[in-house]
């Protein structure tokens, strides 16, 4: 009887490894280290010393944001479904980094998409859905997602769904203001602001549901943080138990208000934002922004600003703030131990890059890395990865080759980032041998 | 007899690219420029400096606009076609899910009715010739008639 267990227990120990060592075999690679080699040319990025980056995947589509799961799958929202698919199941069956088998679902466009637990979530324009996963983080029923929150506003403008999920239970979703600055003719000049905002009772902010109740809709959920114009990067701060959002700052200054900006100015004004959230936090749009110089909330000027004075006396301050117009698309903080110490709970930030800096070239394109100490940055941002728009100054965007957008984090402590311009799926590792 | 052609072929191309050349072929002028006023070129020049001041940001220098926000201005159905709905889009602005080149744009497009009718026509006669674009001028009398449709 004794013998027998043992036995048993022998035999399945022994498939047990057989499995993992399978699944394992090469993608994920081991927490903290990688075997895959990067591109002869890194992909065409620019990287700090050490690292090192391959094309995983090319030519998917507009690729948004990424989910990594524990296996070394990779989850990929499309802007827009193609032949009925909006999310993409990437493998790399091999283990030589490079993505080799791919299959498709999910018959709708959006930008949100995120694993936790045994629970694929991705996101429409209007929608939160779910699919249940099976031991080795597939989808079991690609064809029946159940809907977790329906009937988000979408107004075009702002219109994506971001997600992300912290330990609770909780889901946060971004609901993105259906204008520039709340002006009672949107980006129309001379336009003054309206008086109280009515877009923020149902958009502009974070809005918080339960992970495990279906069909919920704005009833049933919290406006967990307002006055917050658009989000697309949000990560949960597992260290913290924290929100941190990037949120997109307003356009326009100049175009608007030419008396008061001049060209120049409105180029880099007003600044991205990154804002640690708290359950009622009020980052202050359409009302005030962030002058990144003057280190100032400031009155907007369809409020009565002039660039001068300021405002939004109980609005949440930046934890950083970046140029303008760089158009924040992912935030992640890094866990994995891949990376070099001065990584560890770091915040990589991919900016998507900038449309109306004009006359100036346009600016960002490029995946920025922020230490953190203590639960605070801990000195000044940096360009982590660049070259993904090509070799020239981008003097509109479509000249930019690529353009990050999502970031994941890898088993193994990789770094993913997608581009929504030819769906590449780039993945940065360091190289430790 | 066919390798003869094939040798000589490029040469006599070359010739008559360069007669081409030098005898400017008529049917390149744009249709009635003459009609619009102070000139189909002098307009396009201060639509030039217009659409800078009031364009520029979203549709960008180049006319080529930005990707999934605000739609390119190169041989779209709407740049190139029937001038009133062009002029429309101009006077009251465009804010639905629109097919444009093969995309769809989720910024709007805000109502450009505080500009006078002759900036407007100089603008679009501008945008109609750049970018690639090959079209008529539009006139401040054709703008003026659609504004007049527009309450
Ligand atoms: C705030 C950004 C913005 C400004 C400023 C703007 N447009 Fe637009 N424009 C758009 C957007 C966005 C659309 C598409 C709207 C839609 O899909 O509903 C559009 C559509 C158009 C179209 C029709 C579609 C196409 O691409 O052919 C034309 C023509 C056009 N704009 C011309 C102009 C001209 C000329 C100006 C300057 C006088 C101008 N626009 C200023 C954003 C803008």
């Amino acid at each position: 009887m004794l013998m027998q267990k043992t036995k048993v227990c022998l035999i399945v120990a022994m498939a047990m490894t057989a499995i993992t060592s399978s699944v394992f075999a090469g993608g994920p690679g081991k927490p903290g280290a990688t075997d895959v080699k990067p591109d002869a040319n890194n992909a065409g990025l620019k990287l700090p010393a050490g690292f090192g980056a391959l094309k995983a995947a090319d030519s998917l589509g507009r690729t948004r944001h990424i989910s990594v799961t524990s296996n070394g799958g990779v989850y990929v929202k499309l802007d827009r479904a193609k032949n009925n698919n909006g999310i993409l199941y990437l493998q790399d069956t091999n283990g030589d980094g490079k993505i080799d088998k791919k299959t498709s679902f999910g018959g709708y466009g959006g930008t949100g998409i995120y694993v936790k637990g045994d629970y694929l979530y991705a996101t429409s324009n209007e929608d939160i859905y779910r699919y249940k996963l099976d031991a080795q983080q597939q989808v079991i029923d690609p064809e029946h997602p159940e809907l977790v929150v329906t009937g988000l506003i979408n107004r075009r403008q702002h219109e994506s769904k971001s997600i992300v999920l912290d330990d609770n239970g909780n889901i946060y979703v971004n609901i993105g203001a259906y204008s520039n600055s709340c002006q009672t003719q949107d980006r129309t000049a001379g336009s003054m602001g309206m008086q109280p905002c009515p877009i923020l009772d149902s958009a502009a902010g974070i809005w918080q549901f339960k992970a495990n109740k279906l069909n919920q809709t704005y009833g049933d959920g919290v406006r967990y943080a307002t006055g917050l114009r658009n989000v697309v990067g949000l990560d949960w701060n597992k260290s913290l138990n924290q929100l941190f959002v990037m949120q997109h700052g307003r356009d326009q200054l100049h175009d608007l208000f030419p008396s008061l900006y001049t060209e120049k100015q409105s180029a880099d004004l007003p600044a991205e934002c990154m804002y640690a959230l708290k359950q009622g936090s009020d980052c202050g749009w359409p009302y005030i922004y962030y002058d990144q110089n003057q280190h100032k909330k400031m009155l907007a000027p369809e409020y009565g600003g002039d660039g001068k004075k300021t405002g939004g006396e109980n609005a949440e301050d930046p934890v950083v703030a970046f140029p303008g117009h760089m158009a924040p698309n992912g935030l992640l903080f890094y866990t994995g131990t891949q990376f070099p110490e001065k990584y560890r709970n770091g915040a990589f930030v991919a900016f998507h890059g900038s449309w109306n800096r004009s006359p100036e070239n346009q600016a960002g394109f490029f995946v920025v890395f922020v230490p953190f100490k203590d639960g605070k940055p801990a000195g000044k941002w940096e360009v982590f990865a660049d070259g993904f728009a090509g070799p020239g100054p981008v003097k509109s965007p479509g000249d930019a080759q690529h353009r990050p957008c999502g970031l994941a984090q890898g088993p193994d402590g990789s770094l993913y980032v997608t581009d929504d311009v030819k769906g590449t799926v780039y993945r940065i590792v360091y190289k430790t041998k | 007899m066919r390798k003869w052609i094939l040798a000589v072929m490029p040469l006599m191309i070359g010739a008559l690219a360069a007669s081409a050349q030098v005898k400017k072929p008529a049917r390149e002028k744009p249709v009635p420029a003459k009609q619009s006023t102070g000139g189909g070129a002098a307009q396009i020049v201060r639509g030039k400096a217009l659409y800078k001041q009031y364009c520029i940001s979203c549709h960008q220098e180049n006319g080529t606009g930005v990707p999934r926000m605000n739609p390119p201005l190169v041989k779209t159905e709407y740049v190139l076609g029937d001038k009133t709905r062009l002029i429309g889009i101009l006077l009251k602005g465009l804010n639905e899910d629109v097919e444009i080149n093969g995309d769809y744009f989720t910024n709007p497009m805000p109502s450009q009715a505080a500009l006078k009718d002759q900036e407007i026509a100089d603008i679009l006669s501008y945008v109609r010739n750049s970018f690639g674009n090959k079209a008529s001028t539009v006139s401040a009398a054709e703008v003026t008639a659609v504004r007049a449709t527009i309450k």
